[in-house]
Formats: C-alpha cells, sequence, structure tokens
C-alpha cells in the first residue's frame, strides 16, 4: 500500500478538486462553472499536481513505481490483463460522448468590439480615432450652454432609450427581460462607458445591433439604429447625458494621463 | 564563351527594363513570386526580432557574467560568459541578414509605406546603418580580444586617467539630462536615457588594466546594440503613435526627433530590454540542457548543468519585472488611443491576451519547477522540501485568476443557465484588472520565495551581525533607505494628489490617502525590519516584511482595487504602481539580508546531478517564450488594424484585415518552428569553430 501513496495523493487531490469546483458551485452556490473553464482549471490542477510531485527524484520515483509494477509485475498479471481488457472499452466510452452533437457551438464572443477606423452617417464620413464630441469643450468655456445641452440630452434618453437601459441607466428597463445576450449595457458599470472615447459611443449609437462587426457575432443585440431616428446633434447630447448622469469620464483623445 | 557574354548582355538589359518599369510604376503594393506580401513581411520581421532580441540579450549577461568573474577572481564566470559570447558572432551575421531581406521585403511589397516613413526617418535610418560599425567593431572587439585582454596587466596611466575625467565628466552630464538641463522630455525618456548615458560614462572607470578594458568594450558592445534597438523601435513606435501631424491634412509637420520621440518610443524599449533579457536567458539555458543530455562525461554534465542554471536565472531575473514593463506599455497605449486600447484588452485581442496569460504562467510554473528539481542537487536542501507544495498551490491558484477570462466562452445551456447573461455572476470579478494584478503578485512573490529558498538551502550557517565589517552595515541602510525612498516617496505623492487631476470629485480623495497610508505603514515596516535585522533576528525581518508585502499588495490591494474600479476607475492605475513599488521594495531588502544573513556551511552543490526532466524543463522554457514573443508581436502589430500608421496612413491592400486567431496560431508556431530550427543550425555552427579549435590538441593526445 505504501508505494501507491503518491499515487493515491495525486488521485485524491485532482478527484477532490474536481468534487470541490463541480458540486460547490453548482449546488452549494447554485453558480455552476462554464464547461470551457472547468477544463482549463482541471488541466492546471492535473500539470500542477504532477509538477510538484515530481519535483524531487524520490516522489518522481513512488509515483511511477506503480505503473512500472503494472506493466513489469509477474505478481500482477491479473490485474495486468485486467487492465488491458478495460482500456479498450474506456476509450470507446471517451469516443462515444464525443460524438456530434445537436448543441450550438460555444460563443467567443467580444464585449468591446472594435470599431471601425472610421464610419459614414448623416451624408459624412468620421475618424473615429480622432473625433470628438463637439460639445464636450463648452463643459469648461461655457458652462451654462454646457448643462442646457446636458438636458437635451436627457430630454432624448428619456423619451427613446428608458425602456432598454432603464431610468437609472442601470440597463434594466422595462425590456430586460426580454433581451437576452447581450442585455441592454448598463452605463452605470465602470466597464460600459466608463473605457471608452465618445467616439466608440456614437458609432454604438448610430449604427446600433446591425452595425456590429463580425467578432460581435453572434448579432443577437436588438439596438436600433439611431443614425434613422436621431438627429447627429441629439446623439452627442445624449452621450453628454450619459456621462454626465453616471459621474463617468469619456476617456480622451490621445491620452487624458 | 561569346554566345555567354551576349545572353548576360540581353539578360541584364531585359532585368533593368524590367526593374524600371517596376519602380516608375506608382504602385502602393505589389506581389512578388505570388507571395503573401502581408504575412511573408510578418515572417521575417519576426525571424529578424527573434534573433535580434538574441544578439541583444546575450551580450548583457556575457558582460554581467564577466564582471562578476573580475570581481570574484573565479575564473570559470569568465570562461562561462566567454562560451555565451561565443553563440554571438553567427547569430549577428545571420539577424543582419534577415534585417536587410525585411527591408528589401518592405521595399518590394509596401513601396508608398517604405517611401513615406523614409520621407520622415531618412536621416535616422542612415544613421542606423552608421550604428552597426560600431557594434561590428566592439563585437569583435570583445570576442576575439577575449584572450590577449584576459590579464590584470595595467594599462598606461594617460588612459586610467582620460578614463576617470571622462567617467566623472559623463556622469555629471548624464545626471544634468536627468534633471532637465539639457531639455524637457515626455514620459520616460529622460529616465531611460540618463541609465544609457550614465553607463556608457560610468564605463570609463573600467579603464584601468587589460580587463578592465575588456569589461569597457563589452559595455559599449551593449550600448550600441541597444541604440539600434531604441532607433528601430522608434520607427515602429512611431506606427502605433505617431505626432506632429495636422489633424485636417495628415501631414507630417514635424521634425524627425518630434517623430522619434513618440509616446510609445520608450515604453516599448524597456518592455523589449527585459523581453530580451528573458529570452536571451531561456535559449541559452535550452543550448545548455540540449549539451547537457548529450554530455559524454560528468565533468561535461557539471558544465552544463551549471549554464543552464546561470542561464535560467538570468531568464527569471528578465522575466520578474516584465509584467510590469507590459503594464506600463499597456498603460501608454491606452493613453496614447482609447479605441487601440479597448481592441486589446477587451476587444479583437482580449483572447490573445488568454493564451498570453497561459504562456506567460506556463513560464514561471516551469522556471519555478527547474529550481524545485534543482534543490536535488544541493545538500541540505531537504528541510526545504515540504514549502515547495505550498508555493506550487500559490503559483497554480494565481496562475488560474490570471487566466480566467471576463467575458466566458459559453454553451446556449450556460447562458440560459445564467440568466441569459455572458458573465459568470461570482468568476467574472476574476477576469477583471485588480484581480490579474494581485494574481501576477502573487505569482512573483512566490516565484522569488522558491528561489529564495533554493539559495538557503545552501547556506546554513547564520552570521551574526557583529562580525560583520563597516560596510555591510553601510550596504543593509543604503537598502532599507532606498526602500524608504521609494515607497514613502510614492506615498507621499499619492496623499498630495488632487482628484481633480483624474476627473474625481473631491470626496474620493479618501481612497488616495488610505493607499498612501498604507505605503507609509510599509515604511514603518522597512524600518522595524531593519532594526530587527541589527538586532540578530535576519530570518524574522525577513519573514516580517515578507509577509507584510503579501498582506499589502495581495490581499489587501487587491480587493479594494474592485472598490476603487467601482468609485475612482482612474486610479487603479496608481494601484498597480502601489503594488510593484511594494514589491520592488521587498525584493530588494530581503535579498539584501539575504547576503548577509547566511554563509554556507554545506559541501558545494552537487553540479550535474540533476534529472534529465529538469533539462526537458529548460528546453520547454525556451520554447514557451519563442511562442510568447510571437504571439506579442502579434498584438502588437496587429493592434493598427487596418492602418500602417495608425489614424494616419491608412493600409488600403487587400491584406488589411486583421487575422483570425487561428492564422495568427498558425503563422506563429510556423515561425517559432523555423526560428527552433534556425537556433540548432547556429549552435551546431558554432559547435564546428570549438571543434576546430580543439582539433590540433587532439592530434597531440593521439600522437602521444
Amino acid at each position: 500500500m505504501k508505494k501507491f501513496s503518491v499515487l493515491f495523493t495525486a488521485s485524491a487531490v485532482v478527484i477532490g478538486s474536481y468534487l470541490f469546483l463541480k458540486y460547490f458551485f453548482s449546488f452549494y452556490l447554485q453558480l455552476p462553472i462554464p464547461a470551457s473553464l472547468m477544463k482549463t482549471y482541471m488541466f492546471l490542477i492535473v500539470a500542477g499536481t504532477l509538477l510538484a510531485l515530481t519535483a524531487d527524484d524520490d516522489s518522481a520515483r513512488k509515483l511511477t513505481a506503480p505503473f512500472h509494477s503494472l506493466l513489469f509485475d509477474p505478481s500482477l498479471r491479473r490485474s495486468r490483463n485486467a487492465v488491458f481488457f478495460v482500456l479498450p472499452f474506456l476509450g470507446a466510452f471517451i469516443t462515444y460522448q464525443s460524438r456530434p452533437k445537436t448543441e450550438a457551438p460555444v460563443e467567443f464572443r467580444t464585449v468591446h468590439p472594435a470599431p471601425p477606423s472610421s464610419m459614414t452617417a448623416f451624408g459624412k464620413t468620421y475618424n473615429l480615432i480622432t473625433l470628438r464630441n463637439p460639445y464636450r469643450e463648452l463643459e469648461i468655456n461655457d458652462p451654462d450652454n454646457f448643462r442646457k445641452a446636458v438636458e437635451e440630452g436627457k430630454a432624448v434618453y428619456y423619451r427613446n432609450c428608458l425602456f432598454c437601459h432603464g431610468d437609472k441607466l442601470r440597463g434594466k428597463g422595462i425590456f430586460f427581460d426580454a433581451f437576452h445576450n447581450p442585455h441592454p449595457a448598463n452605463f452605470q458599470a465602470v466597464g460600459t462607458i466608463a473605457q471608452f472615447q465618445e467616439s466608440y459611443l456614437f458609432w454604438r449609437i448610430s449604427t446600433g445591433g446591425p452595425g456590429l462587426p463580425k467578432e460581435a457575432a453572434p448579432w443577437l443585440s436588438p439596438m436600433p439604429v439611431w443614425k434613422n431616428h436621431l438627429s447627429e446633434d441629439k446623439i452627442w447630447k445624449v452621450i453628454l447625458f450619459l456621462y454626465d448622469y453616471t459621474g463617468h469620464r469619456p476617456r480622451e483623445v490621445g491620452g487624458n494621463e | 564563351m561569346k554566345s555567354f557574354y551576349r545572353f548576360m548582355g540581353v539578360f541584364l538589359s531585359v532585368s533593368l527594363i524590367f526593374v524600371s518599369a517596376a519602380s516608375a510604376m506608382d504602385t502602393d503594393y505589389r506581389m512578388l513570386w505570388g507571395f503573401n506580401p502581408r504575412k511573408t513581411v510578418w515572417f521575417v520581421a519576426q525571424l529578424h526580432l527573434y534573433l535580434g532580441a538574441f544578439v541583444l540579450a546575450m551580450p548583457i549577461f556575457a558582460v554581467i557574467i564577466e564582471y562578476v568573474g573580475y570581481k570574484t577572481g573565479r575564473k570559470k564566470y569568465d570562461l562561462l560568459a566567454y562560451e555565451f559570447t561565443g553563440l554571438l558572432s553567427v547569430a549577428y551575421a545571420v539577424t543582419a541578414a534577415l534585417g536587410g531581406l525585411l527591408i528589401f521585403t518592405l521595399i518590394g511589397f509596401y513601396p508608398s509605406f517604405t517611401r513615406y516613413m523614409t520621407d520622415i526617418f531618412g536621416e535616422s535610418m542612415l544613421f542606423y546603418a552608421l550604428l552597426f560599425f560600431g557594434e561590428t567593431f566592439f563585437l569583435y572587439f570583445y570576442y576575439y580580444g577575449w584572450r590577449r585582454l584576459d590579464n590584470l596587466a595595467p594599462l598606461p596611466s594617460f588612459i586610467k586617467l582620460g578614463g576617470r575625467f571622462i567617467g566623472a565628466v559623463g556622469s555629471v552630464l548624464s545626471a544634468g539630462f536627468l534633471f532637465g538641463f539639457f531639455g524637457k522630455y515626455p514620459g520616460a525618456v529622460q529616465p531611460f536615457w540618463f541609465v544609457f548615458f550614465l553607463l556608457a560614462s560610468a564605463s570609463f572607470f573600467l579603464l584601468k588594466n587589460r580587463k578592465g578594458l575588456h569589461l569597457w568594450g563589452g559595455i559599449w558592445l551593449n550600448l550600441f546594440g541597444t541604440a539600434i534597438m531604441m532607433v528601430a523601435n522608434s520607427w515602429v513606435s512611431y506606427m502605433m503613435s505617431p505626432t506632429a501631424y495636422d489633424t485636417n491634412s495628415y501631414e507630417f509637420t514635424g521634425t524627425l526627433m518630434d517623430a522619434v520621440i513618440n509616446p510609445l518610443w520608450v515604453p516599448l524599449g524597456i518592455h523589449r530590454m527585459f523581453g530580451n533579457l528573458a529570452f536571451g536567458g531561456f535559449v541559452a539555458g535550452a543550448y545548455a540542457a540540449v549539451r547537457f543530455l548529450g554530455a559524454d562525461s560528468d565533468a561535461q554534465r557539471a558544465h552544463y548543468d551549471w549554464m543552464g542554471y546561470v542561464a535560467n536565472f538570468v531568464g527569471v531575473c528578465g522575466l520578474l519585472p516584465l509584467p510590469f514593463a507590459g503594464y506600463y506599455l499597456g498603460r501608454e497605449v491606452y493613453s496614447n488611443s482609447a479605441l487601440m486600447g479597448n481592441n486589446m484588452m477587451g476587444g479583437d485581442f482580449s483572447w490573445t491576451f488568454i493564451m498570453q496569460a497561459m504562456l506567460v504562467g506556463g513560464l514561471f510554473l516551469f522556471s519555478c519547477y527547474y529550481l524545485w528539481t534543482g534543490m536535488g542537487r544541493i545538500p541540505g536542501a531537504e528541510k526545504y522540501r515540504g514549502y515547495v507544495k505550498y508555493l506550487n498551490a500559490a503559483v497554480l491558484v494565481s496562475l488560474a485568476v490570471w487566466i480566467t477570462p471576463h467575458n466566458m466562452p459559453l454553451t446556449a445551456a450556460e447562458v440560459a443557465g445564467m440568466g441569459g447573461s455572458q458573465y459568470h455572476p461570482l468568476l467574472k470579478y476574476l477576469g477583471l484588472m485588480p484581480a490579474k494584478n494581485a494574481a501576477v503578485n502573487l505569482i512573483i512573490i512566490s516565484t522569488y520565495a522558491g528561489f529564495l529558498l533554493y539559495i538557503r538551502s545552501n547556506r546554513n550557517k547564520k552570521i551574526p551581525i557583529a562580525s560583520h565589517g563597516k560596510t555591510a552595515r553601510a550596504v543593509i541602510l543604503a537598502a532599507a533607505l532606498f526602500c524608504i525612498l521609494l515607497v514613502g516617496r510614492y506615498g507621499l505623492s499619492l496623499f498630495m494628489l488632487d482628484p481633480a487631476s483624474l476627473d474625481l470629485p473631491p470626496d474620493r480623495v479618501q481612497v488616495f490617502t488610505t493607499t498612501a497610508k498604507l505605503l507609509f505603514i510599509n515604511c514603518g515596516v522597512i524600518l522595524l525590519s531593519t532594526a530587527l535585522f541589527f538586532a540578530d533576528r535576519g530570518k524574522t525581518a525577513q519573514f516580517i516584511y515578507l509577509g507584510f508585502t503579501i498582506f499589502s499588495v495581495v490581499f489587501f490591494l487587491g480587493p479594494y482595487g474592485f472598490m476603487v474600479m467601482e468609485k475612482a476607475s482612474p486610479f487603479l492605475r496608481n494601484i498597480a504602481v502601489s503594488q510593484f513599488i511594494q514589491l520592488l521594495s521587498c525584493l530588494v531588502l530581503v535579498s539584501t539580508f539575504e547576503i548577509f544573513l547566511f554563509r554556507s556551511e554545506h559541501e558545494k552543490p552537487r553540479w550535474g546531478k540533476m534529472p534529465e526532466r529538469s533539462q526537458y524543463t529548460l528546453i520547454t522554457l525556451c520554447i514557451l517564450m519563442t511562442f510568447n514573443m510571437g504571439l506579442m508581436g502579434f498584438i502588437r502589430s496587429g493592434l493598427r488594424t487596418d492602418w500602417h500608421i495608425y489614424g494616419l496612413l491608412r493600409d488600403t491592400s487587400e491584406w488589411a484585415f486583421t487575422p483570425s486567431n487561428y492564422t495568427m496560431t498558425v503563422m506563429v508556431s510556423a515561425i517559432s518552428l523555423v526560428f527552433l530550427l534556425g537556433l540548432v543550425l547556429i549552435f551546431w555552427l558554432s559547435d564546428l569553430g570549438e571543434k576546430k579549435a580543439e582539433a590540433p590538441k587532439d592530434d597531440i593526445e593521439e600522437r602521444l
């Protein structure tokens, strides 16, 4: 039994970790780990266990000893035969498990799809790398008119965007449950508009769901193409409102370090 | 014969007409021999960079190792440095040839773009070519002058005096450059070039004897290498962050220096320097491993085991600061263009960063594994074996956090199971920057702790503080002072930070002061640890400072980062810098304590007594590093999307699209494979020269 101790330790660590990740997350937390991530974690656990147990010669020998015995020890002839008998069935079972399924493939959706370097709307071509919000400079130069523009943006928001993005801009409008993957964006979260230049928002709002690039597939976003419904002016103003209400700052063109 | 001349005449005339016609055509893109221009340039440029990185790295550690040999008087270091340099000459020639090939592919495939770049950088391109004369001279001086200058015979006194004079004046001028007496430059331009100029000046102090002259030549070899890299860097960084152009007409309006000193120039340079060092270390490690595996005698095995150990040590030294240099570069990319930054971390390139995390994690894990297996050759290491599993667990958990994506690849059923969201309600937090920063810091501390145990294994006799001389005490105090200045100064700057400077409301100042207070407490812990060290409680001192650093960097600032992200997102980068500075301070102080804490009373390490799997680990490290460099090369270049020069000169060719991750994987794997095969060839060629040199000795032995 002693010579199996290292192999048992290794197996216990691997199986124990699997059971913990699987059942603690699934049953206790009710938040199962996605299969792709589970595979990655298990790969790390197996690799890490093997590395730790082969770091010194003694332990490495003990780890491999049972395999060596199984293959060459004359007294283990029955066990050896049993293993060789079972192995093809195991292979068949794994092959059967990996047969083609009817399930949709795993989605690698990109959350912040890259905008094109330029876009066309309102009969003009915009360079999105250098594009700025024309009202942004009023914030310092003419605060009264800036407030006015924000108020106008607010009106645009509550007439048009409220239904999906919600009254508090948290993405929980009345259509929240109707639109899955993606849900309407939560502008209060740090991972959305706080990460972007205003030109990015201009592109997203103007071209909506159908304007999403290839990597944002599947195109499930029901966001309307607002350039067909709002003027350029109104889009810039509603962007002002989004930042003003949430307290986030847009990232500046050319850096704001 | 006559017909041959006639044929040659006609052939040359036709070729000339063809070439003139081709060059007269006003074309932006060209196809030659049916090759895909984009992939061809990618292939050649990456191969050139691989070899360039190796050629730049090798002299850095050859000189460091030679200097160690010079200072300690141990010949084996000198021989090792010479062996490393021997790998260089063939690689140098191949790098230059690939550089030439790259230029011709650019001219051939992308004539308009090349012309555009030449219009701006023409003078620096000429300067670049001239720098090669210096590099070549010093390479040959360093390699071929080794034997001749391998003694301590003094140099004439006028050279010694002249050296000291130039060294002193140059050092003062370098300091003047740092403090802005020669103009103010943006970003880290002044500190970077200060180090460069200071090294150039200080090298003259070595001009005392012949060995010093040789070391001076080695340092100048490195200086020329760095200058060459920085000139070429200015071109590629300009392509990512162009400066001085008219935003309406898109015409370049500045001077050459305006273009050279672009925002990403120095950040890219710093990242490449560390990257090259790590790469060079791991490549040399693989060389040593192959030689170890094929060794005929115990003596050879011992030598190559030691060589592999030193090379891996150098590789890890380059690897430890690399995540921070990368963070700095990434931050500057974000600052320069939020669009490019978002595309890098959250857009098209986000999955490549998960791949990068796997590769870098593998590098740390295998480096640690090599050290653990290496404990087997050290008498006295047995008592530290038990710690290996905890270090392994710390590295693995950190690695798991690092590679957990924010936005997971999910099946439709899983999406439905999570209420229609793409994010896991709990694990999504591991995908955010605060978690990644904490994980990276823990990986580095664990790797360092493993290294500490490794060297501690052979050092068992505690040295009482009373037996140390004044120099040792001065060094310890200087290290403590450096750490206090480093941590305290940054803490003070955070304490005084105005929230308005980060576009934050005044009440967020509390976040700044909390972080600043933590840094002040760190200064207190430095004082306490130093006092304990002087009270002969060195081990406790190390334990306390290491423990506090782990608490502060991983367990406090890690979770705190989430709060900062929510309330004061722009301050998150200052949190990352606070983590890095505390970690650096910990590495400096704990290492200084270690030097003066123990000495060895065990027998020497049993070099050569290493399992074969440890050597395959060294080879794996080299392969992982090669893949990683190729991947990062794709990301850096690909970030420009469909622009030759970002936002300024558009790539209108049919190959302008961003390749898929599949195409990238195939390309990077192919280039890595070709490079690794080329490396085998280069090592074989270097070895050929060695064998030739040894031949007469064999002849003599045979005759005897």
